[in-house]
């Protein structure tokens, strides 16, 4: 079942769109019906590659956002200068990729893994080969990606220097605060999430997300920014609960300085933006920061369980309306070949129904009742809270004005869809094709019933117990 | 709190029922003017139907109840629920709301402003409507929060596409004005959350367990509420977005934004405020009174200064929301209902006043007091409503206003026990100077636009539009003077139905 899992997605040299998004829907039923069955974890290699509730739930997220992509892929592949089979095979084993990291527990797998999602990635990036953008894109996110590796796998030496194992769960009973190697453990912890900082784009570490998504073709750009980033959290995560629960002292304020740092900078930073990518870029930069958040108290007392699940569905909500954002940009940059903000103006007047779902994803990313987001943001602080501790409270604080300061490119996305005249007065109707549709239906049903019905989205995300954590 | 469940299923049609219109309307090509008014004509009608029904099933002798509850669990993992109910402070406010939204629609028959698109003008003002009557309805923070939010859209759009010359300027400063303040009231709500033990958000159960909370850790929660609500309110010195907001919106935006929009803000420190927090209340309560009586004469002082009739009534509702606060502020029952009058009487009085500016604007295409003049000689239906709004705002006694202003000056002068009963006299004394002043500018104002020759400059002569008050507007407008009429001369309508569920909200302290 494990395997089938993985391979149904490996065997991917067809080179049809239909085939590829098949196979991933047929993937998710493996992981279904893994997650009806009565066993809760399933491991193999001892315990260095589990199935078990959270890697279930995420790789359900990684298939469906994968699908999405492929949805939104579909028709600006077949626009000439494509190398299809390549594009279908590389992006498909970068989810391979992604699905691994969700199960792995081990040093070892948790970096091939994460090779593995990457070096496609770079590839995918610089997918437009004539296009210089294209090409600073893949250069520059392969530059910095190889040395965020390099950096990780230096932290991942030390700790296999002092842990005298690779496996995650070995590493959290040698490693402490106290003894003869503290110094050396508190570095390879850092060294650690400096790399998967990178991963997820988290400020100091964010410079080359603007350009890698400006660059990038857009579909890829929307892989980018939420699966890619999604496996990066989903190992941060993974090893905060399994590897580093002992050294909270380490991890907790560095958590907490990056996740303050990347949602003020991103804000800061989008505000400026004149290109819609590069300001969803920055955008979804300080999202990073929301998600990084709770991890800043997941250590203390009260706040574990709920840091999990608010991470876990900070993701998932993520996820759906990042998604359909791109899904509206697509549709409209098809028709203004343009990708200045000023090219959705007085985009209501012509086109309403992409009008109305931008503005509900962008509500839903701003953090709006009853939308999606609100209720992500809502756990997110709520889990800050529950840990009763001052630097809860004062990353609350920052989080809530940072929650402001972010409508304000929302709201001027906003204003131009409804409030300004159309650019260059040409007002015929968007047609978007059908694979379009498709992935606008999913993301914005998908918004909407996570904000009204946010029990959804917490059922899920509650499920999501990591086997193995801290509580063990 | 025992609650009654009567006819619960009341509240929930009357609040989600603008809804059913919105889809019916999404549902209806945008082509179809005349039928697209028609079904937001419907559906206000029938929204007001279910409210009157609920005002008529309510059990006044138990105004102080909870009434017509519901509480199904909705998000159980963060114990919020959906409970709603209402007792004798939220059942007039629901009640105008729906009025008011009644009243707008008819007057938007034939006044869609430009540039037109009457379908999404019509579902902008239907979700607004539900999210008004919900935050009167919500028990519940979560679902008070979402309520109170889902306002925020809405009106971001009625003010940014339908607005005036800086309409876009303005609706970015209305939000985030309002969503800075909500940012911290939610992080506020969390806190009152987990220091009352994490079980529950319902209203009734953090007013029985938020007075154990230690005092330090009050005051701080009661800050983040207090920047949340007092937003909204709008208080000196966050008022700063309303005239913007006020002058550049639509006339129907004003409206609902007078009428309904601030009494967000002074209900949410009713309702949450005071009851959860009460030693905090107490040691706010002379700040909020001193920022009261500074929006009472700043308000009335910046009035004096507009040359802009729409703006002047905005900075009018500043000092007006300054006696509702001041009344809140000292923390008895009476001078809370005397804010709960004020409230209603504001919402009456200062939304008529706006859909007067915006029938000014109209027929003379301009709001520059100085271009305006013999009003009453012009358009004398017109100029007379307008005198009967501008006594009625300067709280003549017979009028509506007379009500909300004269019970807060006077509460000032017994504040609640615990209170520095010589600090609110002085208020009182300042108080009673801003209704000096509020004669003052309301008069001139009037003076200047309804006596006086008819200004006959060439850039308005347009004599065309110079036509009396039509039928939509006499329909639209008849029900907001009545009310002012009938509430001036027989408060008690109104005071026995706030009375009790307002001493059950403050038995707290004492009064």
């Amino acid at each position: 079942m494990l395997l089938l899992d993985l391979l149904i997605d490996q065997r991917k040299q067809w080179l049809l769109t239909v085939i590829s998004s098949f196979t991933l829907l047929a993937a998710m039923l493996p992981v279904l019906m893994l997650g009806l069955s009565e066993t809760s974890v399933r491991s193999m290699f001892d315990g260095r590659y589990v199935v078990d509730d959270f890697s279930l739930v995420i790789k359900g997220l990684f298939l469906l956002a994968g699908y999405v992509v492929v949805l939104l892929s579909s028709s600006h592949v077949e626009q000439g200068e494509y190398w299809r089979g390549e594009y279908w095979f590389l992006l498909l084993t970068s989810l391979l990729g992604m699905l691994m990291m969700a199960s792995s527990r081990d040093l070892v797998s948790v970096f091939v893994a994460l090779e593995f999602l990457s070096i496609p990635a770079y590839m995918l990036a610089a997918w437009r080969k004539r296009d210089a953008k294209s090409n600073e894109a893949g250069v520059k996110y392969f530059l910095l990606g190889v040395f965020a590796s390099a950096v990780m796998l230096y932290g991942m030496s030390l700790m296999y220097g002092v842990a005298n194992s690779t496996l995650l769960v070995d590493i959290a009973k040698t490693l402490t605060t106290t003894g003869d190697f503290a110094a050396v453990h508190a570095l390879a912890v850092v060294f650690v999430i400096v790399g998967f900082a990178f991963k997820v784009s988290a400020v100091p570490f964010h410079t080359w997300a603007p350009d890698t998504y400006e660059g990038a073709p857009t579909p890829i750009t929307a892989f980018l920014s939420v699966a890619s980033k999604a496996a990066g959290f989903v190992a941060l995560v993974v090893l905060i609960y399994t590897a580093f629960p002992a050294s909270q002292d380490v991890w907790q304020p560095f958590v907490w300085v990056l996740s303050a740092l990347t949602m003020t900078v991103g804000n800061v930073l989008a505000l400026k933006q004149h290109n819609i990518v590069r300001m969803i870029a920055y955008s979804s930069i300080s999202q990073g920061g929301f998600v990084l958040m709770p991890l800043a108290v997941a250590g203390l007392t009260g706040a574990e369980s709920s840091a999990l699940r608010s991470v876990v569905l900070y993701m998932i909500v993520y996820a759906a309306t990042n998604l359909g954002v791109f899904a509206v940009i697509l549709a409209v940059s098809a028709k203004t070949r343009s990708g200045e903000i000023s090219s959705f103006g007085g985009l209501f007047s012509y086109a309403p129904g992409l009008g109305v779902l931008m503005t509900l994803f962008l509500a839903s990313l701003t953090g709006i009742p009853p939308l999606g987001g609100w209720i992500a943001k809502f756990v997110a602080f709520q889990s800050l809270l529950q840990s009763q501790s001052n630097w809860g409270y004062a990353l609350a604080i920052i989080g809530a004005v940072n929650s402001v300061v972010a409508f304000g490119y929302y709201g001027n996305v906003m204003r131009e869809i409804w409030m300004r005249p159309v650019p260059d007065g040409d007002v015929t109707p968007i047609v978007a094709p059908g694979s379009l549709r498709l992935a606008l239906a999913l993301t914005s049903v998908l918004t909407l019933v996570f904000g009204i019905l946010p029990s959804v989205g917490l059922h899920f995300a509650d499920l999501a117990e990591i086997a193995g954590a801290i509580t063990r | 709190m025992n609650m009654l469940q009567d006819n619960n299923w009341l509240l929930s049609v009357g609040t989600f029922l603008p809804l059913v219109g919105v889809v019916v309307l999404l549902l209806m090509p945008k082509a179809q003017d005349s039928a697209i008014k028609y079904v937001a004509l419907v559906t206000s009608i029938a929204t007001l139907i279910a409210g009157v029904y609920t005002a008529l099933k309510f059990d006044y002798g138990q105004a102080e109840k909870l009434q017509f509850v519901v509480d199904v669990r909705w998000i159980s993992v963060i114990r919020s629920s959906y409970l709603i109910g209402l007792d004798g402070i939220s059942l007039p406010l629901y009640l105008l709301s729906m009025v008011i939204t009644l009243l707008v629609v008819v007057y938007s028959l034939d006044h869609v402003p430009n540039p037109g698109k009457p379908k999404a003008f019509f579902v902008l003002l239907l979700v607004l409507q539900t999210g008004m009557a919900g935050t009167f309805i919500a028990q519940d923070l979560i679902l008070f929060f979402v309520f109170f939010e889902l306002v925020l859209l809405p009106m971001f759009f009625l003010i940014g596409v339908w607005g005036g010359e800086q309409r876009q300027y303005a609706s970015i400063k209305f939000f985030l004005f309002t969503m800075f303040g909500s940012a911290m009231m939610l992080v506020a709500f969390l806190a009152l959350f987990f220091k009352t033990g994490a079980e529950s958000f319902s209203i009734p159960y953090l007013i029985e367990n938020g007075a154990d909370i230690a005092k330090t850790t009050q005051i701080w929660i009661f800050a983040g509420m207090f920047v949340g609500f007092a937003v909204k309110v709008p208080m000196f010195p966050f008022h700063t977005w309303l005239p913007d907001a006020h002058t550049e919106a639509p006339t129907q935006g004003s409206v609902i934004l007078a009428a309904i929009l601030l009494k967000l803000g002074t209900y949410g420190f009713v309702r949450i405020a005071l009851p959860t927090l009460p030693d905090a209340a107490r040691e706010w309560a002379p700040y909020i009174g001193a920022l009261a009586v500074i929006g009472i004469i700043y308000g009335a002082l910046g009035c004096l200064a507009q040359s802009d009739m729409k703006r002047l009534i905005a900075f009018s509702s500043v000092a007006h929301m300054g006696f509702v606060m001041l009344g809140i502020s000292t923390l008895t029952s009476f001078g809370v209902n005397a804010a709960m009058f004020g409230m209603v009487a504001h919402g009456l009085i200062t939304g008529m006043l706006f859909f007067i500016a915006g029938s000014v604007k109209e027929r003379y295409h301009t709001l520059e007091i100085a271009e305006l003049g013999g009003m009453l000689t012009a358009v004398p239906r017109l100029g007379w409503i307008f005198g009967f709004c501008a006594m009625a705002s300067l709280g003549l006694p017979g009028l509506a206003g007379f009500w909300g202003e004269f019970p807060a000056i006077l509460s000032a002068y017994n504040p609640a026990e615990g209170l520095n009963e010589s600090t609110f006299r002085v208020f009182m004394v300042i108080a009673a100077l801003g209704t000096v002043l509020a004669a003052a500018y309301l008069l001139w104002m009037f003076q200047r636009v309804a006596f006086s020759s008819a200004k006959t400059a060439s850039s308005h002569s347009n004599h065309d539009d110079l036509h009396d008050v039509t039928t939509h507007e006499w329909i639209a407008w008849t029900p907001l003077l009545v009310g002012i009429l009938v509430f001036g001369i027989l408060p008690n309508l109104l005071f026995s139905v706030f009375e009790p569920a307002v001493r059950i909200t403050l038995k707290v302290f004492g009064g």
